[in-house]
C-alpha cells in the first residue's frame, strides 16, 4: 500500500540519514521514534555522549530556535522536551558509566511566590544535555533554599526563574543575600523568565539574562570557560 | 455596539471615532477589556471617550506589546486631546511603563488585569495565599478555548495538562458581571483543568476609577 511505502524504517537508515530524521522526530514530539533512534545509534556503537549531543541536544536546539522565532509554541516544545527526556533516560545511566565531560554544576529553581516551571525545566534539561550537573530546587524557593543548596552542592552557577512581574523582584533579594554573606563572587548568577529583560538583569546585579534555554547553555559554557582560564592563569 | 470576542482576540477593535467634544480622549486597550470599558463609558456618559483595542492575543507575546502600543499612540495622537493606555504591565517586565512614560501617556497601574479587577492593593495583599491559583476573567471564560485550551495544546495533547497546570490547585473566576451562565461556564473550565473552583465577584475594580480619573479630568 502507498502508506506503507512512505513509512520510514529507522533501522534501515544510515547514520547520516538517521540523525537528521531524529531531529525531525524530536521536532514533531514523536517520543517512541526518538527512543528507537537512540537505541539504534547505541546498537551501532555510538557513544552515549555522541548520541546525546549530536542527535538529542542538536534536535532540541533547532526546536528552541523555532520557538524563539514564533514558529513553534509551548505545546510543541513540551512534546519535544518529553521526547528528549525519554531519550535521555536511556542515556543517563550509560553516560555515568562511560564518563562524559562535566562542565560545571548549577543550582536552579523558580523564585519564592512563583510556581511556574516550564521554562526552568527546559533550561535544566538542556543544561544537563550540554554536560552540566543540575540541582533542581523546583518552585517557590526562598533565598535560603538557594544559598543552602549552593553551599551544600559546591555549585558554580545559580539559575533563577520567574514568570510573574510580581515575583521577579525576588531575584534581587537572593542576590542581595549572597552579597550580605560575602558569597556573591563565588557563583555565576543567571536569570530568566518571560517578563525579564537585559535591563532588569543588570539592575538586580545578575551576571546574565538568558532569554531561552539555548542562550542559558551558551552563557554557562562561556562563564565556565572563563573560570577555567582564570584558574589556569593563577597557577 | 455588537462586539465579537473572536475579533477582539484576533484583530482588536478600530476606534469608532464617535467621541464628541473638544477634549476627546482615546483609550487604547487590550481587546480583553473592550466590553468592560464600553460598559463604563455608557454607564458614565463619557461621550468624549473613544475606544481602540489591540488584539487580546498580543498577550501570547508580551514583548510585542510596547511596540504595538507606541505605533497606535503615534498614529492616533493628533486626533485626540489625551490618550490613556488600558494595559497594566501585562508581562512586559516594566518595558510598557517605560514606553508609556517616554510617550507621555498614562496607563493602568498594576501587574495585570487580574490584579486591577480585584483591586491592586487587595490583590497584592493576598500575596502567596493565592500562589496556586489560576485566574480567569469574564473575557477569558468566554474565550477559554481560544486563549487557554488550544494554545496550550490540550485539545490535541491532553497529556500536557500536568506539565502546564500541575502546580495549580484552584481556578478563581474573577467575575466582572454577576452572570450565572458565565459562572457555570467558569466552573466547567475548572473541571476541564482538574482544578478546584472558586468565584469572586470583582466588578470593574480599579479600572472604573482609573477611567474616571482620565475621563472626568
Amino acid at each position: 500500500m502507498a502508506e506503507d511505502d512512505d513509512e520510514i524504517i529507522l533501522s534501515e537508515l544510515s547514520d547520516e540519514e538517521l540523525v537528521p530524521q531524529m531531529h525531525d522526530d524530536l521536532y514533531d514530539g514523536l517520543r517512541d521514534e526518538v527512543v528507537e533512534g537512540v537505541n539504534i545509534l547505541l546498537g551501532r556503537g555510538w557513544t552515549p555522549y555522541d548520541v546525546l549531543t549530536k542527535a538529542l541536544v542538536e534536535g532540541m536546539r533547532i526546536v528552541g530556535i523555532d520557538f524563539r522565532d514564533g514558529i513553534l509554541f509551548v505545546p510543541e516544545v513540551l512534546l519535544a522536551a518529553n521526547s528528549m527526556k525519554a531519550g535521555m533516560a536511556i542515556l543517563k545511566p550509560l553516560l555515568a558509566e562511560t564518563g562524559a565531560p562535566r562542565l560545571g554544576k548549577m543550582v536552579i529553581g523558580t523564585v519564592k511566590g512563583d510556581i511556574h516551571d516550564i521554562g526552568k525545566n527546559l533550561v535544566s534539561m538542556m543544561m544537563e544535555g550540554a554536560g552540566f550537573e543540575i540541582v533542581d530546587l523546583g518552585i517557590n524557593n526562598p533565598a535560603d533554599s538557594y544559598l543552602d543548596a549552593l553551599e551544600r552542592e559546591d555549585a558554580d552557577i545559580l539559575g533563577m526563574s520567574a514568570l510573574l512581574t510580581t515575583t521577579m523582584p525576588y531575584m534581587k533579594v537572593v542576590i542581595d543575600t549572597l552579597k550580605e554573606r560575602g558569597l556573591r563572587d563565588h557563583y555565576v548568577v543567571m536569570v530568566g523568565g518571560a517578563p525579564l529583560n537585559e535591563e532588569f538583569s543588570k539592575a538586580i546585579g545578575a551576571d546574565a539574562y538568558c532569554r531561552d534555554a539555548a542562550v542559558a547553555v551558551e552563557t554557562a559554557k562561556q562563564f565556565m570557560a572563563r573560570k577555567h582560564n582564570q584558574l589556569a592563569g593563577a597557577r | 455596539m455588537d462586539l465579537d470576542d473572536t475579533s477582539l482576540s484576533e484583530s482588536g477593535l478600530a476606534a469608532t471615532g464617535a467621541a464628541t467634544g473638544e477634549e476627546r480622549i482615546l483609550v487604547i486597550a487590550c481587546g480583553a477589556l473592550a466590553r468592560e470599558i464600553l460598559a463604563l463609558r455608557d454607564l458614565n456618559g463619557w461621550t468624549h471617550l473613544d475606544l481602540q483595542c489591540l488584539p487580546a492575543k498580543l498577550h501570547l507575546w508580551p514583548d510585542r506589546i510596547p511596540d504595538a502600543i507606541e505605533a497606535a499612540v503615534r498614529e492616533a495622537r493628533s486626533r485626540y486631546a489625551r490618550i490613556f493606555i488600558g494595559y497594566a504591565d501585562c508581562g512586559t517586565g516594566g518595558l510598557l511603563a517605560a514606553r508609556c512614560a517616554a510617550l507621555g501617556v498614562e496607563m493602568m497601574a498594576g501587574p495585570h488585569c487580574y490584579s486591577f479587577f480585584d483591586g491592586n492593593d487587595r490583590f497584592a495583599a493576598r500575596g502567596d495565599d493565592e500562589m496556586l491559583a489560576y485566574y480567569l476573567t469574564d473575557f477569558l471564560v468566554r474565550q477559554f478555548d481560544a486563549f487557554v485550551w488550544k494554545p496550550m495544546g490540550l485539545d490535541r495533547h491532553p497529556e500536557l495538562r500536568d506539565m502546564i497546570f500541575g502546580n495549580y490547585q484552584r481556578l478563581i473566576y474573577l467575575a466582572q458581571l454577576d452572570d450565572p451562565a458565565l459562572d457555570a461556564e467558569a466552573a466547567r473550565c475548572a473541571a476541564r483543568l482538574g482544578l478546584a473552583y472558586e468565584r469572586r465577584l470583582t466588578g470593574y475594580g480599579d479600572l472604573a476609577a482609573a477611567l474616571a480619573a482620565t475621563a472626568d479630568r
